[in-house]
């Protein structure tokens, strides 16, 4: 096969383009986007969609690993979140969105040991491939996106911290989570759209 | 050659008095072997600007951020080789609990050359955006800035990736 220049120049502009759409892709989702749904294997093997939670008013769906502190000091928190929300109709759905091969720690054997160790109720999702957590535009973990359940799909309502004080759970100011998720519930405004905090990257 | 010995020895020291002065350390932690400065945002802030004639590195890391350790040594490399114009300052996002036990055997096993502080901060969400409005909040991230120019990065670098960005700065 001969490549001409022509050829050769068609396919470097796709070539370029294509990772120019990938980058441009990674910016994620904004307040009022529609947040995709997956379907991703959890650590009891069988895979968990957003659409299985036919009884759901929404959803707090949290990227989050083992092997991250800021997301182990958070895991108690995490599983707080599910007990109290999950009843209300805002389960959390946890997202590990690590390559697995550059954390070992992370994977999905590991994952079942920390979930049992810790009696995570809520779904511990593997994010197979990492295809999900650009698509959201998570940069770290944790990092916390609150969808609300509309007719449009699965509106993003919240972005960002579980609370105000990842040191100490007992010196918390302000609940983000907890009050965006009350706010849903009651049909309020929610007062902080997003909020910001030190999270470990995401490993690709 | 004597005088220009103890010209240097000198301006070294008028330089540390003055960064010093500068200095107002909320905390510091102990230990047998060496202090390490502990500040809340405030007391970082002046770190983060400039008007004097250099140009500043900081990198916000943690001992347990595998890519922050990774790439510390080209922040240590780029401090060494560019004495004269730039200066590294690593902010630590260690835990507290771990300064004793990680942090510091960290930097002294490590030998660390460049200043090392760190930040106990864990109001994160007002000063990350006073950081930079783009931080999400992920390390390791890098400002580099003078007086005249300030750019943040959310990323890993290798060592040309750096000098590359802080020669942009040199110019």
């Amino acid at each position: 096969m001969k490549i001409t220049l022509k050829t050769f120049f068609a396919l470097f502009t796709i070539a370029i383009l294509s990772s120019f759409t990938f980058f441009g892709g990674g910016h994620g989702y904004h307040i009022g986007d529609v947040a995709t749904d997956f379907e991703l294997e959890n650590i009891d093997g069988k895979t968990v969609s957003l659409s299985d939670f036919k009884a759901a008013k929404g959803f707090i769906v949290i990227f989050t690993c083992n092997t991250c502190p800021y997301a182990v000091a958070y895991e108690d928190r995490i599983e707080a979140l599910n007990k109290k929300y999950a009843d209300q109709g805002y389960p959390v759905v946890a997202i590990m969105p690590n390559n697995t091969d550059v954390k070992p720690g992370d994977n999905m054997e590991a994952m079942k040991a920390r979930a049992k160790a810790k009696g995570f109720t809520f779904p511990y999702l593997m994010d197979e491939g990492q295809k999900i957590y650009p698509q959201y535009g998570a940069t770290k973990t944790p990092h916390v996106y609150i969808l609300q359940k509309t007719n449009k799909g699965n509106i993003v309502k919240y972005i960002g911290a579980i609370d105000d004080n990842y040191q100490d759970a007992s010196a918390v100011n302000t609940t983000y989570v907890e009050d965006a998720v009350d706010a849903l519930l009651s049909g309020k405004e929610i007062k902080e759209t997003q909020t910001r905090a030190i999270g470990c990257s995401i490993k690709v | 050659m004597k005088y220009v010995a103890i010209f240097v020895l000198l301006s070294l020291f008028s330089c540390k008095d003055e960064k010093n002065d500068a200095v107002k350390e909320i905390n510091q932690a102990q230990s047998t072997a060496f202090t390490l400065d502990i500040y809340d945002f405030n007391g970082l802030e002046k770190f983060l600007s400039t008007t004097d004639d250099k140009t500043y590195v900081i990198n916000f890391w943690a001992t347990w951020c595998a890519p922050c350790v990774k790439e510390l040594p080209y922040f240590e490399k780029l401090n060494k080789a560019y004495a004269n114009e730039v200066e590294v300052i690593l902010v630590s996002l260690d835990f507290p609990s771990k300064y004793e036990s990680k942090l510091k055997p960290y930097i002294e096993k490590n030998n660390l050359q460049s200043k090392v502080v760190a930040l106990n901060d864990v109001d994160s969400n007002t000063w990350i955006p006073k950081v930079d409005e783009s931080w999400t909040g992920a390390i390791p991230a890098t400002i580099i800035f003078n007086k005249n120019e300030r750019k943040f990065y959310e990323k890993s670098f290798n060592y040309d990736e750096l000098e590359t960005e802080v020669k942009q700065f040199l110019k």
